[in-house]
């Protein structure tokens, strides 16, 4: 029983993590990153690289995974977003755009390391365990679950806070006013890119390292929780997203004792969907759901 | 002659897909067209794939009987989208109408009948090259038609401007679910011709990946001309096959193209086709296609 | 009378929009409808048109409480409305704008075009629309023009137009003249004074006070959501409250 809850604490802390940035992208730009599983998957085959081709530890392979996928994060609006945003496309034009980098992305990940499940080098990776009564707990799930929150706690402080964070609030809510008032939206929205990447590398790398597997298809599965994820938790709320993250790790947690094995996507699903039909604005939502 | 034959034989299953891709790149389309967005076709090329399947195999219904009562499962099964149509658009529509399509797959992943995780086997391969490109061709044309009508014109306001359209006098509300349901008919027909194609079907090939990939085509191909999802899911279909020479980096190319497109190509690959009238859109900043 | 509301009422969030209004348009009337920005002259128009439901009071059209029923209904009921600041179609041809407007007159003619016709202009309900596109003063040259590559006051004349196509009982003007010089507003002028020989009534929101002291035979006025005047316009421009509730903001005459 105590495993299941670290489990259910543990998988919340990586949707969390990785529905932040998904979340930060969209409450400050209102669209839907497609590509944002690509950073996950790419932030894990980056630390692979520097672990295996490079053979540094871990440690070093960790800021720097995170490093280059908040970069690619800048990339990837550049190439993909901001020529839409140029021309005011719907946003639809921009899931398009992003699904496009994400089939790229994949491919080229696809062609160094092939398509199958990869391990890390023999004890590259951090396996720290403790025992608490009869339960074995695997540390470095507790660390993901510490640095989940401190990492929120960092965030919300910076958008409250700090300049930057006034800058991207004000581009949330009105990003013609914002740009009138002086704000730097073009740093702004890099700012954005690079944050929110970095935090889906982040969860990428630990996710591999917790498992210690790895495949170019492992950001899907995370991709579709991270839409029930952001609606239960309320479109374009931050703190919702994480307790979205975490009503949903621990609902599938419970769903897996209870449902047979065919069924535990549909208790994402269904809960996205009855949230959808009662409340669409979720828990702390702020956008409303009539907005195209 | 010979040649023509020949080519048909060696890629023929190309072609069936192709047309099944374009057929259900129209069942998007249309609600598209009613400026409504849509990830669930996908769920509902699998209901009539399913159904239609299990028909035949076992109460040995007739082939045309199968593919009819199959569309029209899918149908039904769109009615219930109905509590959601009415209140929310754009990206919450089409999550919403993802989650929906999702369970319809997780629920035929769970039933024994459908034989589960395995999925169906040993379809007999019913379906022609001529059912498909007959059901386009009328699709198709009745699509081009309705554009002309008064069911048309109001699914065309409804896009362009909910508030305006209901103050016109039109059920804003029905008719969006109107396209929705046409839109699971014909995808569900086109899930039936498909299943009787391709021997066998199971739960994967109905999910997120092929409700994108229909999205796609249809809006690469571009709105509101009918012309457009064709042409979209032509060159996405036989664009890997195209591109069989570059083998590993196909996937890639495929990405380049379709960023490209959507980037460059507000109104999709229309454009080549209705090159004045795009232009005279895209003064006017109605270009883009949702 | 055409129509009628009995202390109708709209609140969003803290703010009373629309508070407990009594208004009453005879049939074949011009009623105009003015005040400062803010009072809630579109709110209760939205109100009317079945835009927004209401929080509390009674409408009535010809007797009959439509206070429930939503925008297409009314449409269908005889209410049709132009918007302040256009909403036409703009990716729909001009004549497209108007045929949506007959919607309400229009049987569903799906199956009928199944069949591949030589575009029957002599269709009536094209002719008509037509009619209309010339007596907006657009000229049926530009049937084909797309809405949004017309200048802003030919769209507002598109969408008088299209609320004309639905021959409705009641038309709602809500700011028609806005942006317009004199030259297009004598126009306006002259088409709503033939609309109103026609047996039409209107429903005129207007800040250009000439039109509506010029058209309309009553004149009520709102502020902060009351109704605070009622009555023929020469009354309602020496009346003190409407004075001060203009006061700094435009002279009343």
């Amino acid at each position: 029983m105590a495993e299941q809850l670290y489990n259910a604490v543990f998988i919340g802390s990586i949707y969390a993590l990785f529905a932040l940035g998904f979340a930060l992208v969209f409450s400050v730009l209102d669209i839907l990153n497609l590509a944002h599983p690509t950073v996950f998957m790419l932030g894990a085959f980056i630390a692979l690289f520097v672990i295996g081709t490079l053979g540094l530890p871990w440690f070093v392979a960790l800021p720097i995974a995170v490093l280059v996928t908040g970069l690619f994060g800048i990339v990837l609006d550049r190439v993909a977003f901001a020529p839409l945003r140029r021309r005011g496309a719907p946003a639809l034009s921009s899931m398009i755009s992003s699904l496009a980098v994400t089939l790229i992305v994949v491919r080229l990940v696809e062609l160094r390391y092939g398509g199958d499940f990869i391990t890390f080098p023999a004890g590259a990776v951090p396996a720290f365990v403790f025992r608490v009564g009869d339960a074995t707990f695997e540390g470095i799930r507790l660390a993901i679950v510490v640095l989940t929150v401190a990492l929120m706690l960092a965030l919300t402080y910076v958008l409250r806070r700090t300049q930057l964070g006034r800058d991207l609030r004000a581009l949330a809510e009105n990003p013609r006013a914002a740009r009138l008032l002086g704000v730097n939206v073009d740093r702004a929205i890099a700012a954005t890119f690079f944050v929110s990447s970095a935090l889906g590398g982040l969860a990428g790398v630990l996710l591999a390292f917790a498992y210690n597997t790895l495949d170019s298809k492992m950001g899907v599965p995370l991709e579709l929780r991270a839409f029930t994820v952001m609606v239960v938790g309320g479109m374009g709320s931050l703190p919702g997203a994480v307790i979205g993250a975490y009503i949903l790790g621990f609902g599938e947690v419970a769903s897996l004792v209870y449902l047979p094995t065919e069924l535990r996507d549909a208790f994402a699903f269904g809960l996205l969907f009855l949230v959808l039909v009662l409340r669409p604005t979720g828990l702390l939502g702020q956008k409303s759901p009539d907005r195209v | 002659m010979d040649a023509v034959f020949d080519f048909l034989r060696t890629y023929s299953t190309t072609i069936a897909v192709i047309g099944v891709s374009a057929l259900l790149a129209l069942s998007v389309w249309l609600t598209l067209y009613a400026g409504q967005l849509t990830l669930g076709n996908a769920a509902f090329m699998g209901v009539g794939a399913y159904v239609s399947a299990l028909l035949g195999r076992h109460l040995d219904t007739p082939f045309p009987l199968a593919l009819f009562i199959g569309a029209v499962s899918a149908a039904v099964l769109a009615l219930p989208l109905g509590a959601i149509v009415f209140r929310l658009r754009g990206v919450y529509l089409a999550i919403a109408t993802l989650a929906f399509g999702e369970i319809v797959r997780v629920i035929l992943l769970a039933t024994p009948i459908t034989g589960k995780g395995q999925g169906l086997n040993g379809i007999p391969p019913k379906t022609e090259l001529w059912h498909i490109y007959l059901s386009l061709a009328i699709v198709a044309y009745v699509l081009w038609r309705v554009q002309g009508s008064t069911l048309g014109r109001a699914w065309a306001a409804i896009r362009e401007d909910e508030i305006a359209s209901a103050s016109q006098g039109i059920a804003v509300g029905r008719h969006k679910l109107a396209a929705f349901v046409i839109g699971a008919l014909i995808a569900g027909w086109a899930g039936g011709l498909s299943a009787h194609v391709t021997f066998s079907i199971d739960p994967s090939d109905f999910g997120f990946t092929k409700a994108v990939q229909v999205l796609v085509f249809a809006v690469v191909g571009g709105i509101p001309n009918v012309l457009g999802p064709i042409l979209g899911a032509g060159l996405f279909t036989a664009l890997p096959e195209l591109l069989r020479p570059l083998k590993d980096y196909r996937d890639i190319f495929q990405g380049a193209i379709l960023l490209l497109v959507i980037i460059y190509l507000p109104r999709g690959l229309v454009t080549f086709v209705e090159v004045r009238r795009t232009r005279r859109l895209s003064r006017i900043g109605a270009a883009d296609v949702a | 009378m055409l129509l009628e509301t009995f202390g109708v009422t709209k609140r969003f969030g803290g703010v009373t929009a629309v508070d407990r209004v009594d208004l009453r348009i005879a049939e074949g009337q011009a009623l105009g409808l003015i005040g400062p920005n803010g009072a809630g002259k579109t709110t209760l128009i939205n109100l009317i048109s079945g835009v927004v439901r209401a929080d509390g009071g009674t409408i009535r059209l010809a007797g009959s409480d439509i206070t429930r029923l939503p925008a297409h209904r009314l449409a269908a009921l005889g209410i049709a409305r132009t918007f302040q600041g256009v909403r036409v179609f703009k990716g729909l041809t001009v004549q497209e704008n108007v045929l949506v407007g007959r919607h309400t007159r229009m049987r569903t003619d799906v199956l009928a075009r199944m069949v591949p016709r030589p575009q029957a202009l002599s269709d009536p309900h094209r002719a008509r629309a037509l009619a209309l596109i010339d007596r907006v003063g657009l000229g049926r040259r530009r049937a084909d023009t797309l809405a949004g590559e017309l200048p802003y006051g030919d769209q507002r004349r598109l969408e008088i137009a299209r609320a004309l196509a639905a021959e409705p009982r009641l038309l709602i003007l809500d700011e028609p003249a806005a942006g317009m010089n004199p030259t297009e507003s004598a126009g306006l002028r002259e088409l709503i004074g033939g609309l109103l020989v026609e047996g039409l009534t209107i429903l005129l929101i207007e800040h250009d006070v000439r039109l509506v002291m010029d058209t309309c035979q009553r004149v009520a006025v709102l502020n902060f959501g009351r109704k605070i005047a009622d009555g023929a316009p020469a009354e309602i421009q020496r009346d003190p409250a409407v004075r001060e509730a203009y006061l700094g903001t435009e002279a009343v005459a």
